[in-house]
């Protein structure tokens, strides 16, 4: 997957974004698109009505601590973000959010990125790309193949109808 | 010869189905055990099984647990809880433990977790499993449908990080003082999702439920796993359990100058731990607070209120009242500690001190029902003080062992414990 447009706008939140700040538990009881409303709610608390498709967040080290419960990957879907690129994961959160579809990059320079930029991403090659900032473009850990598919399919229940012999 | 292995490299080559495996390969496992609870079990599984026209792969193999959402107190909570019951009844599953307590506790209460298994869990604070050797970590649910459908799983084979405790602890320090202080050492992706082991003196010399406390909150530590060898603590346990089966205590164990990164503790040495809001990785000692205020203490969930955590805080509070103005609130981890705690006279003494209890039930910790009330500073026995964590965006959580807990509930403020038991 190569995407070299730099039309992704960035939104930046700090180190240490934990699900509850994602999922948070009150909202637990209810389905994904009302988890999705209060996603951020404590640490952007406009972040879930102005995020756009395509935009993409950008985060501190160790992003995702906490709860094994996925729907704080999956918020992140619903809104239609591209991915979350941070210098570090939460490793259970890791697997959850390409098992729902969500691009994470691993990238150790992540907080060089600024609030509102555009960039491009190339998760194959491990590159970001800025369309302006120094440097120009930045390295990330490549995506492997296989978790690259599950997010092009729309996460893995997609992907295991996908190859279900009809 | 062969080259020396971790235990947690010994549980993944058996699960794979060989003799051996290294550090960093990736291997699919089967599982022997999958633990659901209402949240992210059958509400969520049961859909996209559906979705996909699939069963379970072995239903003999899962055990639903009925924790979250009860008692149920709206309609949305009575809804999920519904399904996940309809579901084990259309299921049959053998194995169903429905408003008993929380997950981690009555899943081996009930003898499920034996050392050499690999165990997979629809929670986070899977890990306390491994306090019986076994290799047992959470998931999510779309992750957990793979599992339900073809009973295997992949991993990364994980380098382990080995902490060592020498010497032994001293009176009113606990579990959950190790785990508060390896994490404000490490911070909270410490673990790097690598196995974590805990051993040495202090750890041998703990109870097994003691053992679960540590290995709980290698969640914290941002570890996949937290592994104890099994030996005649694990062994005794399991047979009160009702296990028969042979257990092999000395091949689930890291081999003598097996590859790993070693950190050691001197556990005489540790004080009892505080972790200030919002963060367990904000853990110093208790000293350190000077006498913070605080206006209610919970002891809960499945890391702070299991039998030896409530023995623990009645030691404490036995014969003493609450601070004025104090709220004390009880949730015993399983109906089975707290039966027992109730033979010992631990809830006699809790409640003439002037606790409150509540069901046994993730209740507070969760933050899905009940909440602590706004505004509070509460300290509590429990693994996440994230901001909001528990129900209240304006409460100051800090964490803290059942004793400090309780010595706090008397005094109306933090207080070391070690001044209420000598």
């Amino acid at each position: 997957m190569s995407d070299l447009s730099t039309r992704h706008r960035v939104w930046r939140v700090g180190a240490d974004i934990d699900t509850d700040a994602l999922a948070p538990g009150a909202y637990m009881k209810f389905g994904i698109d009302e988890i999705a409303r209060h996603c951020l709610q404590r640490v952007r608390p406009e972040f879930a009505a102005q995020a756009r498709p395509g935009d993409v967040l950008v985060a501190g080290p160790n992003f995702g601590i906490g709860s094994s419960r996925e729907q704080a990957a999956a918020a992140l879907v619903r809104l239609g973000i591209a991915a979350v690129v941070a210098p570090s994961f939460n490793g259970l959160y890791f697997r959850n959010a390409f098992n729902v579809g969500l691009l994470l990059l691993t990238c150790a320079q992540a907080e060089t990125l600024a609030e509102g930029e555009r960039i491009a991403l190339d998760p194959a090659a491990g590159r970001i790309g800025r369309a302006q900032g120094e440097p120009s473009e930045l390295h990330c850990e490549p995506v492997p193949a296989f978790l690259l598919e599950m997010v092009q399919a729309g996460g893995l229940l997609n992907l295991l109808k996908q190859r279900k012999p009809r | 010869m062969a080259e020396p292995q971790t235990l947690a490299r010994k549980l993944i080559a058996a699960a794979c189905g060989r003799d051996a495996v290294a550090e960093g390969e990736i291997v699919t496992c089967a599982v022997d055990l999958a633990m659901f609870h209402d949240s992210s079990g059958p509400r969520r599984l049961q859909p996209m099984l559906q979705e996909l026209g699939a069963t379970l792969w072995d239903p003999s193999k899962v055990v639903l647990v009925i924790d979250h959402y009860v008692p149920e107190s709206d309609d949305e909570s009575r809804r999920i809880v519904r399904i996940a019951r309809d579901w084990a009844a259309g299921q049959r599953l053998p194995n169903v433990y429905d408003s008993v307590g929380i997950c981690h506790v009555v899943v081996p209460q009930h003898g499920h977790i034996r050392p050499g298994m690999f165990c997979v869990g629809g929670d986070s604070h899977s890990p306390t499993g491994g306090a019986f050797g076994a290799y047992m970590f959470g998931i999510g649910s779309t992750e957990m449908l793979g599992v339900a459908v073809t009973g295997r799983i992949w991993v990364k084979v994980p380098q382990t990080l080995m902490m060592r405790w020498n010497g032994r602890l001293a009176e009113g320090v606990t579990a959950k003082d190790m785990m508060l202080h390896m994490i404000g050492r490490y911070g909270m992706n410490g673990g790097r999702y690598q196995a974590v082991e805990f051993c040495g003196e202090a750890v041998r010399a703990l109870s097994m439920q003691e053992r679960m406390t540590l290995s709980n909150m290698s969640a914290e530590l941002g570890s996949q796993v937290g592994l104890i060898a099994p030996d005649e603590t694990t062994a005794a346990y399991l047979r009160d359990a009702g296990v028969d089966a042979e257990l092999d205590l000395a091949r689930w164990r890291s081999d003598p100058g097996a590859q790993a990164e070693w950190h050691d503790f001197d556990a005489a040495a540790l004080a009892p731990q505080v972790a200030a809001p919002h963060s367990p990785a904000n853990a110093r000692d208790v000293g350190d607070y000077g006498g913070v205020p605080v206006q209610v203490a919970y002891i809960g969930a499945c890391t702070g209120a299991k039998l030896e955590d409530l023995r623990a805080a009645a030691s404490v509070l036995r014969g003493r009242r609450l601070a004025a103005g104090m709220r004390l609130m009880v949730a015993p981890a399983s109906r089975q500690d707290q039966q027992q705690a109730e033979r010992e006279g631990v809830m006699q003494a809790l409640g003439e001190a002037g606790a409150e209890v509540l069901p046994t039930t993730c209740g507070a910790c969760a933050g899905y029902g009940g909440s602590i009330p706004d505004g509070a500073s509460v300290i509590s026995t429990t693994a996440r003080n994230f901001k909001g964590r528990m129900g209240s965006e304006t409460a100051q959580v800090y964490l803290a062992s059942p004793y400090t807990v309780a010595a706090s509930a008397v005094a109306g403020r933090i207080a070391d414990p070690r001044e209420f038991l000598a």
